[in-house]
């Protein structure tokens, strides 16, 4: 490789993990790190089981429960029969192959893209798989992180590698300075309302510009986690001193001199200067307000203080046609404003939104405030380490004095397969990351929002702007 | 995976955009540890009402939708979700290729390690294709010559030759990721990102 050719983080990490360059640019691309989960892995240890074959490199694969898990109660029967089925059968797999599992109970439990990061497992320069389309997330430290299908998390459990063809780069530039009141969240729904749900598609996105430099790592996670919403399987934001202060310390990181040595290495990933882009977007920040869905898809949102769109001013017929439907599915009438729209339910949580400083934000909403008559709001944690962490801050309290549900961690009702989830012709103010038709629950309507303006939702029982809260 | 060979067929067309996995098969049936069975739910809560009775005028309800083997869709299809239930439930349901104007990244990799045919088609082809689809023309899907043919068109497609020799041969990828074992141990010796990281635990199989 010549060391002339200024080259994209996404390219060094690439170049990096090559094992070998196949016919027709398809590569065999070395795995660090292998997340497991109960409900895309069963088929996959099977498929093991039938061909007779082990787990390679089971100091690089780890498993957790988190997507079917109850936030009740430890007991997984809570959750159902098959639910308790599929936790089980992750126990015996990971048993039988050997490999480390967090399930109900441990300490280190939580939402594999949560409790990756927290535990120092996760760390720049790596290549991450999950079966999981919010391995994105990852990327956030600088890795290169997506998710896979099954037959693909066989294929990574039995020879820690996959065939992988190279993708192009994207970069979003964003300029300017969040204002007070408005989040990373905000930031990436806008992006992708701009871009739409493919406008990544084929490439790696990486975020970059002064705005990004500027926010905590939980809050680039939160934007990384949203790629795949804009049809990008990977999102990458090239590694600094925020970054490896996070990494610094924490259980998986290395210690001494490996830390040392890791730095070193850490600091020569991020992307030359002239590196060459296949598209670039810029995206100025300082403007924005905070951003709510709509629609039945993340590019179906607008700015809190503006009108649900009008399907008879869009041009495009295609377009004009799914708006039609999102707004019928949504109940919402078109030209309306957004704001003060009624809400029933508000989910503060899953892997987009459920970590230490989430919950702050959520909670300052929440202080010295009632949930709003006839609103169920639910706050989860996404991990053991993240709930103890509120609760040592009194936080816990603070939502339970409000009258909201503190529960156990998981990803609970960003997809509702525990037993959390909609009924039918509700409408939700959640912090996840898809508000596609019935995802929280069939006939559930979902708008995203931050932590912010969830928490400003279940207060007032209607989609509130949080600044004024904030100001209060 | 069994080898993928020329097929006629009518097709069904759900010529929405952005079509997610969620909608293909709904989270609620994912708590399975089998890979057959799902083809029941495909597209579950806009094939049946909340009642459970099927709604007549969804389009793998209507008659002429018996036996299809081709699903016509729109663009960015399989979006959201990595969930490879969503291949499993379309083929389970007797899909063996969709033809759409793009796929969503992850969805057209999981299909193809299924045998499941992607094939990209846009612009008057694809207009055509779901007209045709609606006068119940018979398609006939023939890989080997990356062409789909009409009584009134033929559509050529292109497809990664590495895949269509997975899909034609019925190759398995991971056979043949295995035999770079010595490539692959040869990288882990000299890997940049460092050895071990997890202490792991006594596994009861393999070495």
């Amino acid at each position: 490789m010549p060391a002339d050719r200024p080259r994209t983080l996404y390219d060094k990490i690439w170049d990096g993990h090559v094992v070998t360059e196949g016919e027709g640019g398809v590569s065999l691309l070395y795995v660090d790190l292998h997340l497991v989960h109960e409900v895309t892995s069963p088929q996959a240890f099977a498929g093991l089981r039938r061909r007779g074959l082990k787990v390679r490199a089971r100091d690089r694969t780890l498993a957790t429960a988190d997507h079917v898990t109850p936030t009740r109660s430890l007991n997984i029967a809570a959750a159902g029969e098959l639910a308790a089925k599929q936790l089980r059968s992750l126990e015996e797999n990971c048993e039988e192959f050997g490999i480390r599992l967090y399930t109900m109970g441990h300490k280190y439990r939580g939402i594999v893209h949560v409790i990756g990061p927290e535990l120092g497992l996760t760390q720049p320069g790596q290549t991450i798989v999950c079966g999981d389309s919010h391995t994105s997330t990852h990327g956030a430290f600088g890795a290169l992180a997506f998710g896979i299908g099954t037959t693909e998390v066989e294929y990574v459990l039995a020879s820690q590698c996959l065939l992988e063809r190279k993708m192009g780069n994207l970069r979003v530039e964003c300029e300017g300075r969040l204002r007070p009141g408005v989040t990373s969240k905000d930031l990436i729904l806008a992006l992708i309302s701009k871009i739409g749900v493919d406008g990544g598609a084929g490439h790696v996105i990486e975020y970059a510009g002064p705005a990004v430099r500027r926010l905590s790592m939980e809050s680039r996670m939160t934007i990384c986690n949203m790629s795949i919403e804009a049809g990008a399987r990977a999102g990458l934001i090239s590694p600094d001193d925020t970054t490896f202060e996070y990494v610094a310390g924490r259980e998986f990181a290395p210690k001494g001199p490996e830390w040392d040595r890791a730095l070193n290495r850490w600091r020569t990933l991020p992307s030359d200067p002239g590196a060459p882009f296949d598209k670039t977007v810029s995206l100025d920040v300082s403007g924005l307000e905070p951003f709510i869905s709509f629609g039945t898809n993340p590019s179906m949102a607008i700015p809190i203080r503006s009108r649900i769109p009008d399907p008879a001013a869009i041009a495009d017929a295609v377009e004009r046609e799914q708006v039609v439907r999102a707004l019928k599915y949504m109940d919402l009438g078109a030209g309306e404003p957004v704001i003060d729209q009624k809400i029933d339910v508000v989910f503060i949580g899953s892997c987009t939104n459920a970590r230490i400083e989430d919950m702050r934000e959520a909670a300052r909403i929440f202080r010295g405030r009632k949930v709003s008559e006839g609103v169920r709001a639910l706050v989860v944690p996404g991990s053991e380490q993240v709930r103890r962490e509120a609760e040592s801050e009194g936080l816990d309290r603070v939502f339970t004095e409000a009258g909201a549900e503190w529960r156990l961690p998981g990803c609970s009702m960003c997809l509702g397969m525990n037993g959390d989830h909609l009924a039918a012709g509700q409408r939700s103010v959640s912090t996840s990351n898809r508000n596609f038709e019935g995802r929280q629950g069939p006939g559930g309507r979902t708008m995203l929002g931050s932590p912010l303006t969830a928490a400003a939702a279940a207060v007032t029982g209607k989609v509130t702007d949080p600044r004024e809260l904030l100001r209060a | 995976m069994k080898r993928f060979r020329t097929f006629a067929t009518r097709a069904v067309a759900i010529a929405f955009d952005d079509i997610d996995t969620d909608q293909i098969i709904p989270a609620r049936y994912l708590t399975t540890v089998d890979r057959t069975g799902l083809g029941g739910h495909l597209f579950h809560d806009w094939r049946y009402g909340g009642d459970g009775e099927p709604m007549p005028e969804f389009a793998l309800n209507r008659p002429e939708a018996e036996g299809a083997r081709l699903l016509i869709a729109g663009r960015n299809f399989g979006c959201g979700s990595s969930r490879e239930h969503a291949v499993w439930a379309l083929m389970d349901h007797g899909f063996d290729a969709v033809i759409a104007p793009s796929f969503a990244d992850i969805f057209r990799k999981n299909a193809l390690r299924n045998g499941l045919l992607p094939i990209r088609v846009d612009g008057e082809m694809y207009t055509a294709c779901i007209e045709e689809a609606a006068s119940r023309a018979t398609f006939i899907v023939d890989l080997e010559n990356s062409v789909v043919t009409t009584p009134a068109r033929t559509i050529p497609f292109r497809i990664d030759p590495f895949a269509r020799n997975c899909l034609l041969e019925g190759l398995d990828e991971l056979s043949y990721i295995l035999c770079h074992d010595e490539a692959i141990s040869a990288f882990e010796a000299s890997n940049p990102s460092g050895s071990s990281i997890i202490p792991p635990r006594p596994a009861r199989r393999g070495r």
